[in-house]
């Protein structure tokens, strides 16, 4: 299970600027306008939170969100490196490059939303300061440290192509750290499956510390678990989402038998969240709150549709093996986990009447930006570096 | 492949289970060991009955904060704010319901167990001397998890400021509390609606109060116990809910999320412990798997 030993991932080259970049292109240049007028104006003039609601889209969706569905680099290595079904190899780099790029990404939401953001690097430094009651710190030293594993899990990829680079130099680079890597890369896929495990729960726990003001719904100690085991499934729809675009832009054939295992191995996983939750809701005796069919009520009864749904979607092979059913079924999932996500963070959270909050256009224009700019930083990447297996001949196709 | 699935597999429910076990065990530990104020720990009692409304107790606070005056809903005519904020670090409200009403003082309640502070990720905010919950903003990031923490929607952000933006909350006037003064607002009080003390002293008083006049009081001090104790304490006529005053249990608000966090982590073992695992099952497999490509 080398990285290298069996991956036979190549550039698939091609020219960079295609009309669809360019639509995507224009979208991260509007995000960057509105990053600039946070950055000059301040949180007040570019965002519509406030100190009832201070955490707003950028933290419930951008971060909460956007890393568990960048969890398909750590689905794809349960399944592959723990599991040991090397059989899903292929799809373990193009999953750890959305996965780097949603964290990495998630991190610049982070720095935005921060309003001293010049001190965040006091944050992994200052250990003499650190809190250790503190579950922020657990999460932000964590997904620091992950972001890094995975741009170093992915290195192998840039090193590849850095052997047959003109310059020397970076030939002469590429030769001796590429051992060194391929010689560590157990140990970092090891931390790249600790570290996820870790802080995909503690941002369960995050919210735990509003209490009071936590509608009973979501208030629960078995959400670190739920947001665990949601993010599995997530990360697995991401894959599949992933999978199925890329293969329709790139005009590669789709590895339609490998995503469909994929969507099976989801079923037992959304069962045991449904379960789960459910169970949560008997033991605490909330039960009726569930179906008081106040706004809280039918927030998590949708999540509950949509939890339901994407099994129902995935039961048999023929509805697996079935493309468009299967893309549809990861996208119900996605939701199904960003809608748990969002209401733990902003539905559930009542500061009290006289606060409001939905996101202002500039910070809507801020996470739109951002997830195009992790688009063309994905298209680019592919293009000219080995992340994509090549074209399954029909021989080898399982 | 046997030994080690089974292994990983064992990894992985273990981790698992880890969180379900710290989850079912966390509504055992809630009500054990209730918070204990420090030996120092100092307070403000503010009395409903005494309060004439005169909001001497803001102004004074602006001043002796150097904070700039909030006339944002007055047209600059007078100092008015809405509610506590970047500017405000006291307020006087008034509760009205028919013939039954109350002025209440809001600032921070300086918590025994404080959820900002158990929020801050490098302290900032901390139980600092006389138990005042300080702020040191070198050590402020900016996250405002000590907003979405605090029970009592004290903590307050500098939203207008693009460039060096700090949380702005009551402090106790810790630094006249270092050259032996008392704060702004109890020093101010013309009626002693609002006075300082020991908290151990303020207890004694408040009960004294309640003990002479049952028939003025709910009979309760607030903050003697709820959210784990406070040390900023109120007597009131009119039930404290309707004044902003929440009834909290005597479980501090980051109790269980405390007792959730340090169950799963034990100490740090846990996740050592799941390295080693999935680095040995990493291991194996590779041997596995390894020889198996070789004849694929």
């Amino acid at each position: 299970m080398s990285a290298r030993a069996h991956v036979a991932a190549q550039p698939i080259g091609g020219a960079f600027l295609t009309r669809g970049v360019a639509i995507v292109g224009a979208f991260a240049a509007a995000g960057a306008i509105a990053i600039l007028w946070r950055l000059v104006y301040g949180l007040g003039a570019a965002t519509a939170l406030n100190d009832g609601y201070p955490w707003g889209l950028w933290i419930a969706f951008d971060v909460v969100t956007g890393t568990a569905l960048a969890c398909g680099g750590y689905a794809m290595g349960i399944l592959v490196y723990v599991m040991n079904r090397g059989q899903y190899h292929p799809l373990v780099r193009p999953a750890l490059l959305t996965s780097a790029f949603g964290y990495t990404l998630a991190g610049v939401s982070v720095g935005l939303d921060v309003g001293r953001y010049y001190s965040l690097w006091k944050v992994p430094l200052y250990f003499w300061h650190w809190n250790l009651n503190s579950v922020l710190l657990e999460v932000a030293l964590c997904i620091m440290a992950y972001t890094g594993v995975m741009w170093l899990e992915l290195s192998p990829a840039f090193l590849e192509r850095g052997l047959t680079a003109r310059s020397p130099c970076i030939r002469r680079f590429s030769e001796r750290a590429l051992p060194i890597v391929d010689k560590s890369l157990l140990w970092l896929i090891a931390l790249g499956l600790l570290l996820p495990t870790m802080h995909q729960s503690s941002l369960g726990s995050l919210i735990l510390l509003a209490g009071p003001r936590l509608h009973p719904l979501w208030n629960t100690p078995f959400i670190p678990l739920l947001f665990l085991i949601s993010c599995v499934g997530m990360g697995f729809a991401a894959v599949v989402i992933e999978g199925a675009l890329s293969s329709l832009a790139t005009r590669r054939q789709p590895e339609t038998r490998m995503l469909a295992n994929l969507g099976r191995a989801v079923v037992p996983i959304l069962v045991a969240f449904i379960a789960l939750r459910l169970a949560d809701l008997v033991w605490r005796g909330q039960l009726a709150a569930l179906f008081a069919f106040d706004h809280y009520s039918v927030m998590s009864l949708i999540e509950f549709a949509l939890f339901i749904a994407a099994p129902l979607m995935l039961a048999t092979d023929a509805q697996r093996r079935n493309p468009g059913n299967l893309f549809r079924a990861a996208m119900v999932l996605v939701l199904a986990g960003g809608l748990y996500r969002i209401d733990a963070f902003l539905v559930a959270f009542n500061p009290g009447p006289a606060w409001h909050y939905f996101p202002s256009v500039g910070e809507i224009f801020v996470t739109v930006g951002l997830v195009s700019l992790e688009i063309l930083g994905y298209i680019a990447i592919v293009k000219y570096f080995p992340i994509l297996s090549a074209q399954p001949r029909p021989a080898a196709a399982r | 492949m046997g030994i080690s699935r089974r292994l990983a597999l064992k990894a992985l429910v273990a981790a698992g289970s880890t969180t379900a076990a710290a989850a079912l065990g966390s509504p055992r530990a809630e009500g054990a060991g209730l918070p204990v104020a420090p030996p120092d720990a100092v307070g403000l009692l503010y009395d409903t009955t005494l309060c004439i409304g005169c909001r001497a107790c803001v102004v004074a606070c602006t001043d002796a904060n150097k904070l700039r005056r909030d006339t944002s809903w007055s047209a600059g005519k007078w100092q008015a704010p809405l509610d506590l904020n970047a500017k405000t670090k006291t307020l006087i409200k008034l509760y009205q319901d028919g013939p039954v009403q109350s002025f209440v003082k809001q600032q921070c309640m300086h918590c025994i167990d404080p959820a900002c502070a158990n929020a801050c990720m490098l302290g900032a905010l901390h139980k600092g001397e006389f138990g005042v919950v300080s702020y040191d903003p070198d050590l402020c990031v900016g996250c405002r998890y000590c907003e979405m923490a605090c029970p009592f929607n004290v903590p307050k952000f500098e939203w207008e400021n693009a460039t060096t933006p700090q949380i702005v909350k009551c402090e106790m006037c810790r630094d006249r509390l270092a050259v032996g003064k008392e704060p702004a607002c109890s020093e101010v009080c013309p009626r002693h609606a609002v006075i300082f003390g020991k908290r151990t002293d303020l207890l004694q008083e408040a009960h004294r109060r309640l003990d002479e006049h049952p028939e003025r009081y709910i009979p309760r001090v607030y903050g003697e116990t709820e959210a784990g104790g406070t040390q900023c304490l109120y007597l009131s006529h009119v039930p404290f809910e309707k004044i902003g005053l929440p009834a909290y249990g005597p479980t501090s608000v980051p109790a269980p999320q405390r007792t959730l966090q340090h169950g799963i982590y034990q100490g740090f073992a846990a996740p050592v412990v799941l390295y080693g695992v999935l680095a040995t099952v990493l291991m194996r497999n590779r041997k596995h798997s390894d020889t198996t490509e070789e004849r694929s």
